[in-house]
Protein backbone atom coordinates (compact mmCIF):
# COMPACT_ATOMS: atom_id res chain seq x y z
CA UNK A 1 0.00 0.00 0.00
CA UNK A 2 1.15 3.54 -0.79
CA UNK A 3 2.32 5.94 1.97
CA UNK A 4 0.26 9.07 2.53
CA UNK A 5 1.57 12.12 1.49
CA UNK A 6 0.58 15.98 1.66
CA UNK A 7 0.12 17.88 -1.27
CA UNK A 8 -0.64 21.18 -0.62
CA UNK A 9 -4.24 23.17 -1.31
CA UNK A 10 -3.90 26.50 -0.94
CA UNK A 11 -2.41 28.36 2.26
CA UNK A 12 -5.86 27.06 4.21
CA UNK A 13 -5.68 23.51 2.98
CA UNK A 14 -3.98 20.63 2.57
CA UNK A 15 -4.69 17.04 0.90
CA UNK A 16 -3.71 13.72 2.52
CA UNK A 17 -3.55 11.49 -0.52
CA UNK A 18 -3.48 7.89 -0.47
CA UNK A 19 -3.34 6.93 -3.75
CA UNK A 20 -4.30 8.01 -7.25
CA UNK A 21 -6.99 5.57 -8.19
CA UNK A 22 -10.73 4.38 -7.19
CA UNK A 23 -10.03 1.18 -4.98
CA UNK A 24 -11.74 0.22 -1.97
CA UNK A 25 -8.37 -0.24 0.36
CA UNK A 26 -7.26 3.19 -0.66
CA UNK A 27 -10.32 4.43 0.33
CA UNK A 28 -10.62 2.65 3.44
CA UNK A 29 -7.95 4.51 4.78
CA UNK A 30 -9.58 8.45 3.83
CA UNK A 31 -12.54 6.92 5.76
CA UNK A 32 -9.90 5.88 8.90
CA UNK A 33 -8.24 9.52 8.99
CA UNK A 34 -11.00 11.33 8.64
CA UNK A 35 -13.06 8.89 11.34
CA UNK A 36 -10.10 9.80 13.16
CA UNK A 37 -10.53 13.25 12.92
CA UNK A 38 -13.76 13.15 14.22
CA UNK A 39 -13.26 11.40 17.29
CA UNK A 40 -10.14 13.40 18.15
CA UNK A 41 -10.04 16.55 16.17
CA UNK A 42 -6.66 18.30 15.51
CA UNK A 43 -6.25 22.12 16.21
CA UNK A 44 -7.00 24.28 14.10
CA UNK A 45 -8.87 21.70 11.94
CA UNK A 46 -11.76 23.70 10.19
CA UNK A 47 -13.22 20.93 7.94
CA UNK A 48 -12.88 17.68 6.28
CA UNK A 49 -13.85 16.97 2.73
CA UNK A 50 -13.15 12.36 2.42
CA UNK A 51 -12.60 11.78 -1.75
CA UNK A 52 -12.06 8.37 -3.05
CA UNK A 53 -8.56 8.48 -2.52
CA UNK A 54 -7.42 11.63 -0.61
CA UNK A 55 -8.75 13.50 2.39
CA UNK A 56 -8.98 17.28 2.20
CA UNK A 57 -8.19 18.47 5.62
CA UNK A 58 -9.04 22.63 5.69
CA UNK A 59 -7.31 24.72 8.76
CA UNK A 60 -7.05 28.22 10.30
CA UNK A 61 -3.54 29.23 9.89
CA UNK A 62 -3.96 31.64 12.69
CA UNK A 63 -4.19 28.35 14.89
CA UNK A 64 -1.40 26.33 13.30
CA UNK A 65 1.06 25.97 10.75
CA UNK A 66 0.79 24.02 7.37
CA UNK A 67 4.14 22.04 8.65
CA UNK A 68 3.35 21.28 12.13
CA UNK A 69 -0.48 19.87 10.68
CA UNK A 70 1.19 18.08 8.00
CA UNK A 71 3.44 16.38 10.39
CA UNK A 72 0.34 16.03 12.31
CA UNK A 73 -1.77 13.95 10.07
CA UNK A 74 0.82 11.93 8.71
CA UNK A 75 1.47 10.21 12.05
CA UNK A 76 -2.47 10.29 12.86
CA UNK A 77 -1.77 7.91 9.45
CA UNK A 78 1.05 5.81 10.63
CA UNK A 79 -0.91 5.18 13.63
CA UNK A 80 -4.03 4.22 11.77
CA UNK A 81 -2.43 1.95 9.42
CA UNK A 82 -2.31 -0.96 11.66
CA UNK A 83 -5.70 -0.52 13.08
CA UNK A 84 -8.65 -2.59 10.98
CA UNK A 85 -11.00 0.08 8.99
CA UNK A 86 -14.11 1.78 10.21
CA UNK A 87 -16.91 -0.22 9.46
CA UNK A 88 -19.03 2.08 8.14
CA UNK A 89 -22.95 1.45 8.40
CA UNK A 90 -25.45 -0.12 6.14
CA UNK A 91 -28.12 2.01 4.74
CA UNK A 92 -31.05 0.11 3.19
CA UNK A 93 -32.99 2.35 0.46
CA UNK A 94 -36.20 1.11 -0.75
CA UNK A 95 -36.54 1.92 -4.43
CA UNK A 96 -39.42 0.97 -7.16
CA UNK A 97 -37.82 -0.16 -9.81
CA UNK A 98 -39.95 1.73 -12.62
CA UNK A 99 -37.47 3.90 -14.43
CA UNK A 100 -38.66 5.21 -17.71
CA UNK A 101 -35.31 3.95 -18.51
CA UNK A 102 -35.44 0.31 -17.86
CA UNK A 103 -36.80 -0.70 -21.45
CA UNK A 104 -33.80 0.65 -22.91
CA UNK A 105 -31.46 -0.99 -20.43
CA UNK A 106 -33.13 -4.22 -21.72
CA UNK A 107 -32.03 -3.86 -24.87
CA UNK A 108 -28.78 -2.18 -24.29
CA UNK A 109 -27.31 -4.68 -21.55
CA UNK A 110 -29.35 -7.93 -23.31
CA UNK A 111 -30.88 -8.92 -19.65
CA UNK A 112 -34.52 -8.94 -19.08
CA UNK A 113 -35.69 -5.83 -16.72
CA UNK A 114 -36.16 -8.30 -13.41
CA UNK A 115 -32.48 -9.60 -14.00
CA UNK A 116 -31.63 -5.83 -14.23
CA UNK A 117 -33.63 -5.13 -11.16
CA UNK A 118 -32.22 -8.39 -9.23
CA UNK A 119 -28.51 -7.44 -10.14
CA UNK A 120 -28.92 -3.87 -9.24
CA UNK A 121 -30.89 -4.80 -5.70
CA UNK A 122 -28.47 -7.53 -4.64
CA UNK A 123 -24.81 -5.66 -3.89
CA UNK A 124 -23.81 -3.40 -1.11
CA UNK A 125 -22.57 -0.32 -2.73
CA UNK A 126 -19.71 1.34 -0.69
CA UNK A 127 -20.41 5.52 -0.63
CA UNK A 128 -16.82 6.33 -1.75
CA UNK A 129 -17.47 10.34 -1.42
CA UNK A 130 -20.32 12.73 -1.51
CA UNK A 131 -20.07 15.56 -3.77
CA UNK A 132 -21.78 17.50 -7.11
CA UNK A 133 -24.58 17.73 -5.29
CA UNK A 134 -25.36 17.89 -1.25
CA UNK A 135 -25.85 14.41 -1.06
CA UNK A 136 -24.80 12.86 -3.75
CA UNK A 137 -23.50 9.40 -3.17
CA UNK A 138 -20.48 8.06 -5.49
CA UNK A 139 -21.10 4.75 -5.23
CA UNK A 140 -18.50 2.16 -6.06
CA UNK A 141 -18.87 -1.81 -7.02
CA UNK A 142 -21.74 -1.82 -9.61
CA UNK A 143 -22.03 -4.85 -11.62
CA UNK A 144 -20.92 -4.51 -15.04
CA UNK A 145 -23.19 -6.46 -16.44
CA UNK A 146 -25.83 -3.83 -15.83
CA UNK A 147 -23.36 -0.73 -17.16
CA UNK A 148 -24.91 1.22 -19.60
CA UNK A 149 -23.30 4.52 -21.53
CA UNK A 150 -25.24 7.65 -19.91
CA UNK A 151 -27.79 9.28 -22.61
CA UNK A 152 -26.16 11.51 -25.73
CA UNK A 153 -28.72 14.49 -24.55
CA UNK A 154 -28.95 14.91 -20.46
CA UNK A 155 -32.45 15.53 -19.49
CA UNK A 156 -32.79 18.88 -18.28
CA UNK A 157 -34.59 18.15 -14.83
CA UNK A 158 -34.24 14.92 -13.44
CA UNK A 159 -36.37 14.72 -10.12
CA UNK A 160 -35.45 14.05 -6.52
CA UNK A 161 -34.74 10.73 -5.50
CA UNK A 162 -34.54 9.06 -9.29
CA UNK A 163 -32.13 6.10 -9.05
CA UNK A 164 -29.84 5.82 -11.93
CA UNK A 165 -26.94 4.30 -14.27
CA UNK A 166 -24.28 6.21 -16.05
CA UNK A 167 -21.38 4.24 -17.22
CA UNK A 168 -20.34 1.74 -14.83
CA UNK A 169 -22.14 3.68 -11.95
CA UNK A 170 -24.91 4.06 -10.27
CA UNK A 171 -26.55 6.72 -7.80
CA UNK A 172 -29.32 8.55 -6.33
CA UNK A 173 -29.85 12.50 -7.23
CA UNK A 174 -30.60 14.04 -4.04
CA UNK A 175 -32.07 16.57 -5.70
CA UNK A 176 -33.88 17.70 -9.00
CA UNK A 177 -31.09 18.27 -11.10
CA UNK A 178 -30.15 18.33 -15.04
CA UNK A 179 -28.68 14.76 -15.83
CA UNK A 180 -26.92 12.10 -18.26
CA UNK A 181 -27.60 8.74 -16.31
CA UNK A 182 -30.32 6.25 -17.40
CA UNK A 183 -32.95 5.78 -15.09
CA UNK A 184 -34.10 2.46 -13.84
CA UNK A 185 -36.10 3.79 -10.57
CA UNK A 186 -36.67 5.79 -7.63
CA UNK A 187 -36.75 6.14 -3.76
CA UNK A 188 -39.57 8.21 -1.52
CA UNK A 189 -36.42 8.61 0.85
CA UNK A 190 -35.31 12.42 0.62
CA UNK A 191 -31.56 11.72 1.07
CA UNK A 192 -31.31 15.12 1.47
CA UNK A 193 -33.29 17.84 3.19
CA UNK A 194 -32.06 20.88 4.31
CA UNK A 195 -34.97 21.45 7.00
CA UNK A 196 -34.12 18.11 8.87
CA UNK A 197 -32.11 18.28 11.73
CA UNK A 198 -29.31 15.71 10.13
CA UNK A 199 -29.74 17.33 6.40
CA UNK A 200 -28.07 14.74 4.34
CA UNK A 201 -28.68 11.16 5.01
CA UNK A 202 -25.19 8.83 3.67
CA UNK A 203 -21.87 9.55 4.57
CA UNK A 204 -18.96 8.81 2.90
CA UNK A 205 -17.66 5.02 3.98
CA UNK A 206 -21.90 3.82 4.35
CA UNK A 207 -23.18 1.37 2.51
CA UNK A 208 -25.69 1.35 0.87
CA UNK A 209 -28.22 -1.42 -0.09
CA UNK A 210 -31.45 -1.28 -2.54
CA UNK A 211 -34.90 -2.70 -1.36
CA UNK A 212 -37.07 -3.41 -4.38
CA UNK A 213 -40.63 -1.86 -2.93
CA UNK A 214 -43.66 -2.09 -4.99
CA UNK A 215 -45.87 1.11 -5.59
CA UNK A 216 -48.30 0.89 -2.65
CA UNK A 217 -45.06 0.50 -0.37
CA UNK A 218 -43.87 3.88 -2.08
CA UNK A 219 -46.68 5.35 -1.46
CA UNK A 220 -47.34 4.53 2.19
CA UNK A 221 -43.86 6.00 2.91
CA UNK A 222 -44.37 8.98 0.91
CA UNK A 223 -47.02 9.48 3.04
CA UNK A 224 -45.55 8.82 6.20
CA UNK A 225 -42.63 11.11 5.34
CA UNK A 226 -44.90 13.79 4.84
CA UNK A 227 -46.94 13.71 8.03
CA UNK A 228 -43.62 13.55 9.90
CA UNK A 229 -44.15 10.24 11.09
CA UNK A 230 -41.32 8.33 9.14
CA UNK A 231 -38.14 8.55 10.66
CA UNK A 232 -34.48 7.80 9.20
CA UNK A 233 -33.56 5.62 11.58
CA UNK A 234 -35.35 3.23 9.98
CA UNK A 235 -32.76 2.97 7.17
CA UNK A 236 -30.51 1.64 9.32
CA UNK A 237 -32.46 -1.09 10.59
CA UNK A 238 -32.84 -2.76 7.01
CA UNK A 239 -36.19 -4.14 6.98
CA UNK A 240 -38.83 -2.52 4.29
CA UNK A 241 -42.24 -1.70 4.96
CA UNK A 242 -44.92 -4.19 4.80
CA UNK B 1 -37.29 47.84 10.10
CA UNK B 2 -38.68 46.47 7.12
CA UNK B 3 -36.77 46.86 3.44
CA UNK B 4 -38.93 46.53 0.36
CA UNK B 5 -37.09 45.96 -3.01
CA UNK B 6 -37.80 48.35 -5.86
CA UNK B 7 -35.85 47.56 -8.21
CA UNK B 8 -33.28 44.01 -7.39
CA UNK B 9 -30.28 45.17 -9.68
CA UNK B 10 -28.20 42.61 -11.84
CA UNK B 11 -27.95 39.97 -9.38
CA UNK B 12 -28.34 40.93 -5.50
CA UNK B 13 -28.32 38.65 -2.81
CA UNK B 14 -28.41 37.21 0.84
CA UNK B 15 -24.99 36.31 1.90
CA UNK B 16 -23.16 36.05 5.23
CA UNK B 17 -19.37 34.02 5.57
CA UNK B 18 -21.37 31.24 4.49
CA UNK B 19 -22.62 27.63 5.18
CA UNK B 20 -20.03 26.00 7.32
CA UNK B 21 -19.43 21.73 8.34
CA UNK B 22 -21.34 20.33 5.05
CA UNK B 23 -18.77 20.53 2.58
CA UNK B 24 -18.01 16.71 3.48
CA UNK B 25 -21.98 16.05 2.33
CA UNK B 26 -21.61 17.73 -1.00
CA UNK B 27 -22.98 20.94 0.41
CA UNK B 28 -20.99 23.99 -1.28
CA UNK B 29 -20.33 26.84 1.28
CA UNK B 30 -21.56 29.72 -0.24
CA UNK B 31 -21.23 32.91 1.58
CA UNK B 32 -19.62 36.34 0.50
CA UNK B 33 -17.14 36.38 -2.32
CA UNK B 34 -15.34 39.30 -1.00
CA UNK B 35 -14.89 38.60 3.11
CA UNK B 36 -13.01 42.04 3.60
CA UNK B 37 -15.74 44.16 2.18
CA UNK B 38 -18.18 42.11 3.92
CA UNK B 39 -16.65 42.08 7.55
CA UNK B 40 -15.85 45.90 6.81
CA UNK B 41 -19.79 46.38 6.51
CA UNK B 42 -21.27 44.97 9.58
CA UNK B 43 -18.22 46.72 11.33
CA UNK B 44 -19.52 50.16 10.33
CA UNK B 45 -23.17 49.48 11.19
CA UNK B 46 -22.00 47.57 14.38
CA UNK B 47 -23.64 44.29 12.96
CA UNK B 48 -21.98 40.65 14.98
CA UNK B 49 -19.19 39.36 11.94
CA UNK B 50 -21.32 36.36 10.78
CA UNK B 51 -24.73 38.98 10.48
CA UNK B 52 -26.37 38.33 7.07
CA UNK B 53 -25.85 41.25 3.95
CA UNK B 54 -26.91 42.30 0.64
CA UNK B 55 -24.03 41.32 -1.95
CA UNK B 56 -24.88 43.15 -5.38
CA UNK B 57 -22.94 42.31 -8.43
CA UNK B 58 -21.86 44.96 -11.39
CA UNK B 59 -25.68 46.96 -10.87
CA UNK B 60 -26.89 47.57 -7.41
CA UNK B 61 -30.68 47.31 -6.29
CA UNK B 62 -33.03 50.05 -5.36
CA UNK B 63 -34.47 49.84 -1.80
CA UNK B 64 -37.17 51.79 -0.14
CA UNK B 65 -37.31 51.69 4.13
CA UNK B 66 -39.96 52.08 6.33
CA UNK B 67 -39.02 53.04 9.60
CA UNK B 68 -35.32 54.58 11.02
CA UNK B 69 -31.83 52.40 10.71
CA UNK B 70 -28.44 52.51 9.67
CA UNK B 71 -26.71 51.30 6.62
CA UNK B 72 -23.34 51.47 5.31
CA UNK B 73 -21.93 50.31 1.20
CA UNK B 74 -18.82 48.73 0.78
CA UNK B 75 -17.04 46.74 -2.09
CA UNK B 76 -17.27 48.31 -5.64
CA UNK B 77 -17.98 51.88 -6.13
CA UNK B 78 -21.47 51.84 -7.38
CA UNK B 79 -23.00 55.46 -7.74
CA UNK B 80 -25.16 55.43 -4.92
CA UNK B 81 -27.61 57.97 -3.80
CA UNK B 82 -30.11 57.99 -0.68
CA UNK B 83 -33.20 60.06 -1.83
CA UNK B 84 -31.09 61.93 -4.58
CA UNK B 85 -28.48 62.48 -2.21
CA UNK B 86 -24.72 60.96 -3.28
CA UNK B 87 -23.52 58.59 -0.77
CA UNK B 88 -19.91 57.80 -0.37
CA UNK B 89 -18.49 54.43 0.24
CA UNK B 90 -17.15 53.19 3.82
CA UNK B 91 -18.63 55.07 5.92
CA UNK B 92 -22.22 54.12 7.98
CA UNK B 93 -24.87 56.67 7.15
CA UNK B 94 -28.79 56.86 8.97
CA UNK B 95 -31.54 56.14 6.84
CA UNK B 96 -35.59 56.70 7.57
CA UNK B 97 -39.00 55.95 6.98
CA UNK B 98 -40.29 56.28 3.34
CA UNK B 99 -36.55 56.91 1.90
CA UNK B 100 -34.87 55.39 -0.99
CA UNK B 101 -31.65 53.99 -1.18
CA UNK B 102 -30.31 53.50 -5.18
CA UNK B 103 -27.43 51.84 -6.02
CA UNK B 104 -26.21 52.17 -9.64
CA UNK B 105 -23.79 50.46 -12.20
CA UNK B 106 -19.89 49.66 -10.34
CA UNK B 107 -17.40 52.18 -12.07
CA UNK B 108 -14.74 50.22 -10.03
CA UNK B 109 -14.43 47.22 -8.68
CA UNK B 110 -17.69 44.49 -9.37
CA UNK B 111 -19.10 43.65 -6.19
CA UNK B 112 -20.69 46.14 -3.82
CA UNK B 113 -21.80 45.11 -0.07
CA UNK B 114 -24.99 46.67 1.80
CA UNK B 115 -25.43 46.36 5.59
CA UNK B 116 -28.21 46.96 7.45
CA UNK B 117 -28.16 47.72 11.23
CA UNK B 118 -29.35 44.07 12.76
CA UNK B 119 -28.57 42.30 9.66
CA UNK B 120 -30.59 40.75 7.61
CA UNK B 121 -33.88 38.58 9.49
CA UNK B 122 -34.28 35.22 6.91
CA UNK B 123 -34.32 31.77 8.16
CA UNK B 124 -31.22 30.38 9.10
CA UNK B 125 -30.62 26.79 6.70
CA UNK B 126 -28.38 24.86 8.04
CA UNK B 127 -26.54 27.54 10.11
CA UNK B 128 -26.60 29.78 7.33
CA UNK B 129 -28.45 33.11 6.05
CA UNK B 130 -26.08 32.56 2.74
CA UNK B 131 -28.23 32.26 -0.68
CA UNK B 132 -27.03 29.54 -2.49
CA UNK B 133 -28.40 29.57 -5.85
CA UNK B 134 -27.36 26.62 -6.90
CA UNK B 135 -29.09 24.52 -4.28
CA UNK B 136 -31.74 27.02 -3.98
CA UNK B 137 -31.72 27.28 -0.77
CA UNK B 138 -31.12 30.42 1.87
CA UNK B 139 -31.51 34.05 1.63
CA UNK B 140 -35.18 34.64 0.33
CA UNK B 141 -36.24 31.23 -1.04
CA UNK B 142 -32.50 30.67 -2.22
CA UNK B 143 -32.82 32.70 -5.19
CA UNK B 144 -31.36 36.46 -6.44
CA UNK B 145 -33.81 39.70 -5.09
CA UNK B 146 -36.65 40.36 -7.10
CA UNK B 147 -38.88 43.39 -7.08
CA UNK B 148 -41.03 43.55 -4.53
CA UNK B 149 -39.54 41.40 -1.93
CA UNK B 150 -39.23 42.83 1.45
CA UNK B 151 -37.18 41.34 4.04
CA UNK B 152 -36.55 43.00 7.78
CA UNK B 153 -33.51 43.53 9.77
CA UNK B 154 -32.49 41.55 12.51
CA UNK B 155 -30.82 41.63 16.24
CA UNK B 156 -27.15 41.28 14.84
CA UNK B 157 -26.43 45.07 15.48
CA UNK B 158 -24.92 44.62 18.92
CA UNK B 159 -21.66 46.39 18.89
CA UNK B 160 -21.09 49.99 18.46
CA UNK B 161 -21.29 51.61 14.90
CA UNK B 162 -17.86 53.33 13.21
CA UNK B 163 -18.30 56.58 11.39
CA UNK B 164 -15.78 55.52 8.40
CA UNK B 165 -13.50 52.94 7.73
CA UNK B 166 -10.58 53.49 4.64
CA UNK B 167 -11.56 52.19 1.10
CA UNK B 168 -9.18 49.88 -0.86
CA UNK B 169 -8.86 50.26 -4.53
CA UNK B 170 -9.91 47.80 -6.74
CA UNK B 171 -7.33 47.34 -10.09
CA UNK B 172 -8.67 45.59 -12.76
CA UNK B 173 -5.30 44.14 -13.63
CA UNK B 174 -4.46 41.98 -10.46
CA UNK B 175 -1.65 39.72 -9.50
CA UNK B 176 -2.20 37.06 -7.04
CA UNK B 177 -0.04 35.05 -5.03
CA UNK B 178 -0.44 31.02 -5.66
CA UNK B 179 1.30 28.15 -3.73
CA UNK B 180 1.40 24.87 -6.59
CA UNK B 181 -0.08 21.78 -5.90
CA UNK B 182 -2.43 19.61 -5.15
CA UNK B 183 -1.58 18.83 -8.65
CA UNK B 184 0.87 20.59 -10.45
CA UNK B 185 2.30 17.28 -11.37
CA UNK B 186 -0.12 17.10 -14.54
CA UNK B 187 1.48 20.14 -16.31
CA UNK B 188 4.53 19.84 -18.17
CA UNK B 189 7.03 22.47 -17.44
CA UNK B 190 5.83 24.69 -20.45
CA UNK B 191 2.16 24.76 -19.29
CA UNK B 192 3.54 25.74 -15.70
CA UNK B 193 5.37 28.48 -17.60
CA UNK B 194 2.01 29.35 -19.21
CA UNK B 195 0.01 29.15 -16.46
CA UNK B 196 2.07 31.80 -14.59
CA UNK B 197 3.38 34.12 -17.23
CA UNK B 198 -0.29 34.88 -18.95
CA UNK B 199 -2.12 37.81 -18.43
CA UNK B 200 -5.76 35.73 -17.82
CA UNK B 201 -8.41 37.85 -18.83
CA UNK B 202 -12.24 37.45 -17.18
CA UNK B 203 -14.59 36.14 -19.05
CA UNK B 204 -18.16 36.89 -19.03
CA UNK B 205 -19.33 33.23 -18.41
CA UNK B 206 -17.61 34.06 -14.79
CA UNK B 207 -19.92 33.67 -11.96
CA UNK B 208 -19.96 33.16 -8.34
CA UNK B 209 -19.15 29.44 -8.54
CA UNK B 210 -16.07 30.44 -10.92
CA UNK B 211 -13.68 33.19 -12.33
CA UNK B 212 -13.30 31.76 -16.17
CA UNK B 213 -10.23 32.77 -17.86
CA UNK B 214 -8.90 33.11 -21.58
CA UNK B 215 -5.81 33.84 -22.79
CA UNK B 216 -3.55 30.90 -23.35
CA UNK B 217 -3.70 26.74 -23.50
CA UNK B 218 -1.99 25.32 -20.39
CA UNK B 219 -0.86 21.79 -21.73
CA UNK B 220 -0.81 18.88 -19.43
CA UNK B 221 1.22 15.63 -19.70
CA UNK B 222 -1.61 13.01 -19.77
CA UNK B 223 -5.26 15.28 -19.87
CA UNK B 224 -6.45 16.79 -17.15
CA UNK B 225 -8.75 14.48 -15.70
CA UNK B 226 -7.89 13.17 -12.26
CA UNK B 227 -10.18 11.15 -9.41
CA UNK B 228 -12.40 13.47 -8.11
CA UNK B 229 -10.84 15.36 -5.21
CA UNK B 230 -11.94 18.42 -2.92
CA UNK B 231 -12.03 21.43 -3.87
CA UNK B 232 -11.50 24.97 -1.90
CA UNK B 233 -12.06 28.92 -2.48
CA UNK B 234 -8.96 29.28 -4.65
CA UNK B 235 -8.84 25.78 -6.15
CA UNK B 236 -7.54 26.38 -9.90
CA UNK B 237 -8.65 24.05 -12.09
CA UNK B 238 -7.94 23.37 -16.00
CA UNK B 239 -10.72 22.51 -18.43
CA UNK B 240 -9.73 20.07 -21.36
CA UNK B 241 -9.42 22.92 -23.26
CA UNK B 242 -6.22 24.18 -20.95
CA UNK B 243 -8.22 27.01 -19.98
CA UNK B 244 -8.10 28.06 -15.94
CA UNK B 245 -11.28 28.32 -13.83
CA UNK B 246 -10.05 29.72 -10.26
CA UNK B 247 -13.34 28.32 -8.46
CA UNK B 248 -15.23 30.98 -6.05
CA UNK B 249 -17.55 30.99 -3.03
CA UNK B 250 -20.18 28.96 -4.91
CA UNK B 251 -17.70 26.17 -6.12
CA UNK B 252 -18.45 22.27 -5.55
CA UNK B 253 -17.16 20.43 -2.82
CA UNK B 254 -15.31 17.87 -5.43
CA UNK B 255 -14.37 18.34 -9.20
CA UNK B 256 -12.53 15.80 -11.72
CA UNK B 257 -10.01 18.64 -13.30
CA UNK B 258 -6.70 18.37 -12.14
CA UNK B 259 -5.68 21.84 -10.47
CA UNK B 260 -1.65 23.08 -10.93
CA UNK B 261 -2.17 25.55 -7.98
CA UNK B 262 -4.73 27.33 -5.52
CA UNK B 263 -4.80 31.51 -4.74
CA UNK B 264 -4.07 32.01 -1.45
CA UNK B 265 -7.24 33.20 0.47
CA UNK B 266 -5.93 36.53 1.48
CA UNK B 267 -5.99 37.74 -2.58
CA UNK B 268 -9.51 36.30 -3.07
CA UNK B 269 -11.40 39.62 -2.14
CA UNK B 270 -9.27 41.82 -4.61
CA UNK B 271 -10.36 38.90 -7.38
CA UNK B 272 -13.56 38.85 -6.20
CA UNK B 273 -13.72 42.69 -7.46
CA UNK B 274 -12.39 42.00 -10.74
CA UNK B 275 -15.51 42.48 -13.66
CA UNK B 276 -15.31 40.73 -16.91
CA UNK B 277 -12.39 41.91 -19.01
CA UNK B 278 -9.92 42.80 -16.47
CA UNK B 279 -7.16 41.10 -16.32
CA UNK B 280 -5.18 38.24 -13.48
CA UNK B 281 -1.36 37.14 -12.96
CA UNK B 282 -0.75 34.46 -10.68
CA UNK B 283 2.79 34.80 -9.23
CA UNK B 284 4.14 31.30 -7.37
CA UNK B 285 4.58 31.83 -3.42
CA UNK B 286 5.60 28.50 -1.08
CA UNK B 287 3.54 28.44 1.46
CA UNK B 288 5.92 29.88 4.28
CA UNK B 289 6.05 33.12 1.86
CA UNK B 290 2.32 32.83 2.31
CA UNK B 291 2.37 32.71 5.81
CA UNK B 292 4.54 35.76 5.78
CA UNK B 293 2.47 37.73 3.10
CA UNK B 294 -1.19 37.23 4.63
CA UNK B 295 -2.73 39.99 7.10
CA UNK B 296 -1.47 39.63 10.43
CA UNK B 297 -4.72 39.71 12.47
CA UNK B 298 -3.93 42.51 15.58
CA UNK B 299 -4.71 41.73 18.95
CA UNK B 300 -8.24 43.48 18.49
CA UNK B 301 -9.04 41.53 15.93
CA UNK B 302 -8.35 38.45 18.05
CA UNK B 303 -10.89 39.87 20.75
CA UNK B 304 -13.37 40.86 18.96
CA UNK B 305 -13.54 37.06 17.21
CA UNK B 306 -13.47 35.51 20.56
CA UNK B 307 -16.07 37.62 21.81
CA UNK B 308 -18.13 37.01 18.92
CA UNK B 309 -17.40 33.79 17.51
CA UNK B 310 -19.64 31.93 20.07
Amino acid sequence: MEQAHILPSGDRAMVVEFGKTIDEAVNAQVQALAASLRDRPLRGVTECVPTYRSLLVCFDPSRVRFETLARRLLSRCSALSNASSVPGRILTLPCLYDGEDLPDMAQLTGLDTEEIIRIHADRDYLVYMLGFLPGFVYLGGMDERIAAPRLATPRTVIPAGSVGIGGKQTGVYPMASPGGWRLIGRTPIPLYDPSRDEPILCRAGDRVRFAPINAMQFDRLSAQIADGSWSPATLLEGGVPS
Amino acid sequence: MNITVIAPGSLTTVQDGGRKGYLACGMPCAGVMDSRAYADANRLVGNRPQAAVLEATIFGPTLRFDGDGLCAITGAEMTASLDGVQLRRGVSFPVHAEQTLALGFAAEGCRSYIAFRGGIDVPLVMGSRATDLKCRIGGLSGRSLRSGDAFATGEDGVLRPLKGLPVPAYPQAVTVHAILGPQDDCFTPAGLDTFFQTAWQLTPQSDRMGLRLTGGCIESIKGVDVVSDGIVFGSVQITPKGQPIILMADHGTTGGYAKPATVCSFDLPLLSQLKPGGTVRFVPVTVAQARQLAPHPTLIDRIREVLHHE
